[in-house]
């Protein structure tokens, strides 16, 4: 089986981040950078499934600026094969971004693209579905585990009311989700042997796709903000003003 | 201009969130709902203030069935619009790859005709959006809308299912519990990894159950498995917006706080007076949870609190 997967460099999630004054962004300049945590959990999937047997070539594409390399890299790093990265400095709608994987996925010919269910940047949650839906493949989004028997997928999908299993014939798409697994930490060598890696490099106006942005981002402001309230000195005072909350919820 | 909404279903039966995305719809123009379930599911829909029609289609509720259903109608309509649940994020992104629509998805604030608001980072930054296509297809936060009114009787009609899913449904691992819906609840209570178990859990239960609560948690707990993965709050997990939210052992991440921001009150419970959390709340009590939990949820009953 081969499998794409498709990973994002993003803000790195721990840092907090700051809007800019005018409205036009959030700051990105001189922030640390990572791979989208999900897209982590995906690649780690197609580790695993190749470390089973069950996956013979891993082929991971990004979509950004030249930096990006780095994110491709920690995928090469933990295990996968080939890199590719598709340039642009343009911050790319999520249907751009579908439209270019559609052409990978029609390159490749994988059996199976995994990728993270959303970015933690812009919070989407769409590139997996649409991606499915230009492919015409069937989708499970949201796995937290996902096996393969008799040429088929088996996942199981977080989902509002608990969990639940879908099968899927392939070729499939699928996203990630956190419990999906444990992502490793590539060690020194396997950093060092990931340079000798194939990684190629491809414009992203190659591929022939419209890249224009359909929507205008018209602000982009800080949320309103929570200041301290009080600390209450004990548990009769805080019960106290749980019942007084209740009461003038019940009376509006 | 038209509206048709994708209704929110649970087990056969309309979820809740039904009511708010209609509310919410019908400042665009005329609903239509589509109810993809049975035709109970459908009668009770059929009572929501602001619905012109139901459509009912009993078919299964995997994407690719219902982005064909609604690729189906999308002709007659200028908006197509879902809940942002699992299911709605599931299915509206594939509907707008097929119809080369980009979607605008998570919406907490309806600016105008194609003006809305979305939150990006975890809540941390809130995005406006112009969207100038032919059509639009977007998805509403439930916990940001007020639910529409009853006492409608809107007609029912009655479509066929289109092609069935190359996917198929295997089964559901279902959390049963008789505790109110965390994304529409008035009152949560959460715990965090502090519970320390699942049986620590059943006392942030017992609290929940006399103030009538919904129960969450943090990602850490759900992990840890002391509490069921539907309960988690946050990025990735539920976002609640009640009047009353009760954080009880949770410091405050980042990715928690995206869940939480629209609640109107908060209180926490906490060992450490300088967890996040506690800067953000209302109300804060710094102590022992295995304290103070049982000893509040005491005195609360001793108050007479009974929802
Ligand atoms: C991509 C990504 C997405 C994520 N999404 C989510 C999400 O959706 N939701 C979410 O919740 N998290 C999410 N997380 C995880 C998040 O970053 C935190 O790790 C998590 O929220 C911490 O949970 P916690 O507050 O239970 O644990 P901790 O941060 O360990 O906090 C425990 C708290 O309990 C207090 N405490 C300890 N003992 C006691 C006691 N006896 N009595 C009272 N208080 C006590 C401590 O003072 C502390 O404040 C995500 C992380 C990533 C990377």
């Amino acid at each position: 089986m081969k499998i794409l997967v498709a990973v994002k460099r993003v803000v790195d999630h721990n840092v907090r981040i700051r809007v800019r004054p005018d409205g036009s962004g959030v700051e990105t300049n001189g922030v640390r950078m990572s791979m989208n945590p999900f897209c982590k959990h995906a690649v780690e999937a197609a580790v695993q499934l190749a470390e089973a047997g069950q996956a013979s070539e891993i082929v991971v594409v990004s979509i950004g600026p030249k930096a990006a390399n780095d994110v491709i890299l920690t995928a090469l790093a933990m295990g996968a094969h080939r890199g590719l990265l598709i340039e642009t400095d343009d911050n790319l709608e999520t249907l751009a971004i579908a439209k270019l994987l559609a052409r990978v996925v029609a390159e490749e010919q994988p059996d199976l693209v995994l990728l993270g269910k959303q970015a933690v940047d812009d919070d989407s949650n769409h590139v997996g579905q649409m991606l499915a839906a230009l492919t015409d493949r069937p989708q499970a989004t949201f796995a937290s585990a996902i096996k393969l028997s008799g040429g088929a997928l088996e996942v199981t999908r977080e989902v509002d009311y608990g969990r639940e299993t879908l099968a899927l014939p392939l070729p499939a798409i699928v996203t990630a989700d956190l419990r999906l697994n444990n992502p490793r930490n590539a060690a020194l060598p396997m950093v060092m042997k990931a340079r000798a890696k194939p990684l190629a490099l491809r414009p992203a106006a190659e591929f022939g796709v419209d890249l224009a942005p359909r929507l205008r981002i018209e602000n982009i402001s800080p949320p309103p903000e929570r200041v301290a309230g009080q600390i209450v000195g004990s548990v009769a005072d805080l019960a106290a003003r749980i019942a007084a909350e209740i009461d003038a919820m019940e009376a509006s | 201009m038209a509206v048709l909404v994708l209704a929110e279903l649970d087990n056969g039966i309309l979820s809740p969130a039904t009511a708010r995305i209609v509310a919410a719809a019908a400042q665009l123009g005329p609903v239509d709902l589509l109810v993809p379930g049975p035709h109970a599911a459908a009668e009770a829909a059929a009572g929501i203030a602001g619905i012109a029609k139901v459509m009912v289609s009993d078919t299964d509720l995997l994407a690719e069935s219902l982005v064909a259903l609604v690729s189906t109608l999308a002709v007659r309509y200028r908006y197509l619009v879902s809940s942002a649940s699992t299911l709605g994020k599931d299915v509206m992104p594939r509907l707008a790859g097929t119809l080369d629509i980009q979607p605008v998805t998570d919406i907490v604030a309806i600016e105008g005709e194609n003006r809305f608001t979305r939150p990006i980072y975890a809540g941390n930054a809130l995005e406006t959006v112009i969207d100038n296509q032919a059509r639009h297809v977007l998805t509403f936060r439930a916990s940001a809308f007020r639910p529409a009114a009853s006492g409608n009787a809107a007609p029912i009609e009655t479509i066929d299912s289109p092609t069935a899913s190359a996917a198929r449904f295997i089964a559901a691992h279902r959390s049963e519990s008789d505790v109110p819906d965390l994304a529409t609840a008035q009152i949560v209570v959460g715990g965090g990894v502090a519970v320390g178990s699942t049986e620590g859990f059943q006392l942030i239960e017992k609290l929940g159950k006399t103030l009538g609560a919904a129960i969450g948690a943090t990602r850490a707990a759900v992990d840890a498995g002391f509490a069921p993965n539907d309960w988690q709050i946050g990025q990735t997990g539920k976002i609640i917006a009640p009047d009353l939210y009760i954080a009880i052992g949770i410091s405050g991440a980042l990715q928690h706080l995206a869940g939480i921001q629209g609640a109107r009150k908060i209180i926490a419970i906490n060992a450490d007076a300088e967890a996040p959390l506690v800067k953000i709340a209302d109300l804060a009590l710094i102590g022992d949870l295995f304290e103070i939990v049982p000893q509040l949820t005491a005195e609360l009953e001793r108050l007479g609190v009974k929802r």
